[in-house]
């Protein structure tokens, strides 16, 4: 594969940031769609904006592009403070939602397109070669004079992807760029699209809700929700350390069990929740006594035994539905005071234990460490 | 009932119009353009080819229209275009339809009031006088090539604006977007992605208002004076003036065929531009 083509554009604050956003608020009349954005993206990373619609997501990739100026705040581009650069003057490309390629330009035309439009202009044959290394890239070689309207969804997309890497941007944006795509082929372009990240070692940043798509591919996630971002960090970080309730709902599914902050010990609470039960668990952020609180239990941190060992308490349960996934199975579980939850077994489980069936009465226990005590905001 | 019969049962009242009020008057016209004029004027039936001979007579007329109409067109579309962006790009949507509506508001009054204004105002006492009190003297307006071309622009400008409107209205604003993402400034977007998809809708809108301006009349008649005339005149004169049904006949026949020649081209031309495009709708 031609890397040397696209070896990252020398930065000239190779040590910081490659983009920033410091304090960056958007306002559309009465909506405030971004709040007080902060973020620094460093070269060479995938980072994804994860949140619901409406979240601001769409709003910060727009600002990074140009196509929003910033109603307070400021953006950065390699050090230098961009707020007013036009989109076509930033360095910056978009893989847009729908694609919006143009229907009037063959494919290699439009991957063109971004080359075509520098002074001084390339000349023909550097157009021509880069094209074809971008559809390389690809893997689209030989659809050169193709029509758009004669390419599927898939590799129309390929073709929105190719369009933006040729032109070498500091920034790469994709805006919900797999969501026109069937779920197979979605898979499919995840797992391209992260190579080729890695291979360019281009910045992508890409907006999503869909928090499989982020987990997966990001090396860093920003959680965002009404304007603002909730928490940043490594999927792996989102997912055992959650700022809150919200994260640890959006990122991964969580059984949550709010209560009341009964004693805090260092790190441990413990928490008065339904029916006089008492849990125990870690506070990822410091608690006070009295506050709101929920305890999050991954379902996959959740064991079901038949065996009552009475050295380990456990929480009687009854098992009300059961859904086969393969290696895992999910069971819906109901308990008398802590209501129901989910539970997610591995098949070694099963295999030792013998599947468990609805109706069943077993005993759901975690460890100590399983339990996290989360704000609710 | 089949399918066939069905389709004739669709086709049969416009075919019916269609025959005749078209396919019959025009044999009639066709017949009549090899016979002669009577003694009293009309039509004596004969074969000839006199009538064609003396086409030459009339080539004011032909030339008059052959540069106007095209002039007129051309005219039409530079003054429409910008009004139909404005109005599908850039006008606040709240507006748009209020804005779509003046546009047609000028269809309430009949054409010829309209055109008498213009003698008005393009006369002595109108826009010549208010030139010559800032100094500028001797403008003559009235019954030139020039009155006849704004009288057309006034009276067809709508028909010019609403098929770039529609054509521009559903253009994918993302498109220009893209293309401003991808380095191309405002008007190298406009001359790369606005332009030549908007092609169509210019298409449909110079063929419509030169297919009317080719037969035109009116327009000539009141703006010209009898110095600036089109086919459409010299046809009314010989039918009902000269009562030279023959001639007249001949004059109306070469006026088809030359539309014939002219559209076919057209179409020709506009189908090579699109044949790399059928797309247009796509998105």
């Amino acid at each position: 594969m031609n890397k040397a083509a696209y070896a990252p554009p020398p930065s000239k604050a190779t040590l910081g940031p490659i983009a920033e956003l410091r304090n960056v608020s958007k306002r559309f009349g009465d909506i405030l769609a971004a709040d007080g954005l902060d973020l620094s993206i460093m070269s060479g990373e995938f980072l994804s904006f994860l949140g619901p619609s409406g979240c601001g997501k769409t709003t910060a990739l727009r600002i990074l592009a140009g196509f929003e100026a910033p109603t307070t705040g400021e953006v950065l581009l390699d050090g230098e403070i961009v707020n007013d650069l036009d989109p076509f003057r930033r360095p910056v490309n978009m893989v847009f939602q729908h694609y919006a390629l143009f229907p009037h330009l063959t494919v290699a035309q439009n991957i063109g397109y971004g080359l075509r439009q520098r002074r001084p202009r390339p000349p023909r044959d550097e157009i021509e070669r880069k094209v074809k290394t971008a559809l390389e890239i690809v893997r689209l070689e030989g659809f050169e004079d193709r029509r758009i309207w004669e390419m599927s969804g898939g590799q129309q997309q390929r073709v929105a992807l190719a369009r933006a890497i040729v032109n070498e941007p500091k920034l790469l944006l994709l805006d919900e760029p797999m969501a026109a795509l069937d779920r197979k082929l979605r898979k499919e372009m995840q797992i391209e699209l992260q190579n080729i990240q890695r291979r360019l070692g281009m910045t992508f940043i890409l907006v999503t809700h869909d928090q499989e798509e982020a987990l997966s591919m990001s090396d860093r996630i920003c959680i965002m929700r009404d304007g603002r971002i909730v928490q940043t960090g490594t999927p792996r970080e989102l997912y055992d350390q959650p700022r809150n309730r919200y994260v640890a709902g959006f990122v991964g599914t969580s059984n949550f069990f709010d209560g009341v902050v009964e004693s805090v010990a260092a790190d441990q609470a413990q928490v008065s929740v339904k029916g006089g039960i008492v849990l125990a668990g870690r506070a990822i952020s410091p608690v006070a006594v009295g506050q709101e609180v929920s305890v999050s239990v991954r379902p996959e941190q959740i064991r079901l035994e038949r065996a009552n060992a009475a050295d380990r308490p456990g929480w009687p349960v009854t098992i009300l539905n059961r859904i086969f996934l393969g290696e895992h199975t999910e069971y819906l579980v109901k308990h008398e005071s802590l209501g129901e939850f989910m539970v997610l077994t591995p098949r070694q489980a099963e295999l030792s234990d013998g599947p468990f069936n609805a109706g069943e009465r077993l005993m759901a226990l975690w460890e100590a460490g399983g339990a996290l005590v989360l704000k609710q905001d | 009932m089949t399918q066939r019969s069905r389709n004739l049962l669709l086709l049969a009242p416009a075919g019916a119009w269609f025959l005749v009020m078209l396919v019959i008057p025009l044999t009639v016209v066709l017949i009549f353009s090899f016979g002669e004029r009577g003694a009293a004027g009309g039509y004596v039936p004969a074969f000839t080819l006199d009538q064609y001979a003396n086409l030459p007579a009339r080539w004011a007329a032909f030339k008059n229209t052959l540069i106007l109409a095209p002039a007129g067109t051309l005219a039409s579309l530079l003054i429409a275009y910008p009004l139909a962006y404005y109005l599908a790009v850039r006008a606040d949507p709240r507006w748009k339809t209020v804005l779509l509506v003046l546009v047609i508001v000028p269809f309430w009054t009949s054409i010829l009031i309209r055109s008498y204004a213009w003698i008005f105002l393009l006369g002595g006492r109108g826009i010549p006088a208010l030139l010559a009190a800032i100094g500028i003297e001797d403008v003559r307006l009235i019954n030139t090539p020039f009155a006849v071309l704004i009288g057309i622009v006034y009276g067809y400008l709508p028909l010019m604006v609403f098929p770039i409107f529609v054509n521009l209205d559903r253009l994918d604003k993302r498109l220009l977007e893209a293309s401003s993402d991808l380095g191309a400034s405002p008007w190298r977007t406009f001359l790369q992605v606005t332009l030549p998809m908007s092609l169509p809708g210019i298409a449909t809108g110079c063929l419509l208002v030169f297919i009317l301006l080719m037969g035109e009349f009116l327009i000539p008649a009141i703006l010209g004076g009898g110095k600036v005339f089109f086919v459409g005149n010299a046809l009314v004169d010989l039918f009902l003036q000269s009562r030279n049904w023959a001639f007249g006949s001949a004059v109306a026949a070469t006026l088809v065929i030359l539309m014939l020649v002219t559209v076919t081209a057209y179409m020709r031309l506009i189908r090579r531009l699109g044949a790399q495009r059928e797309d247009v709708a796509l998105m």
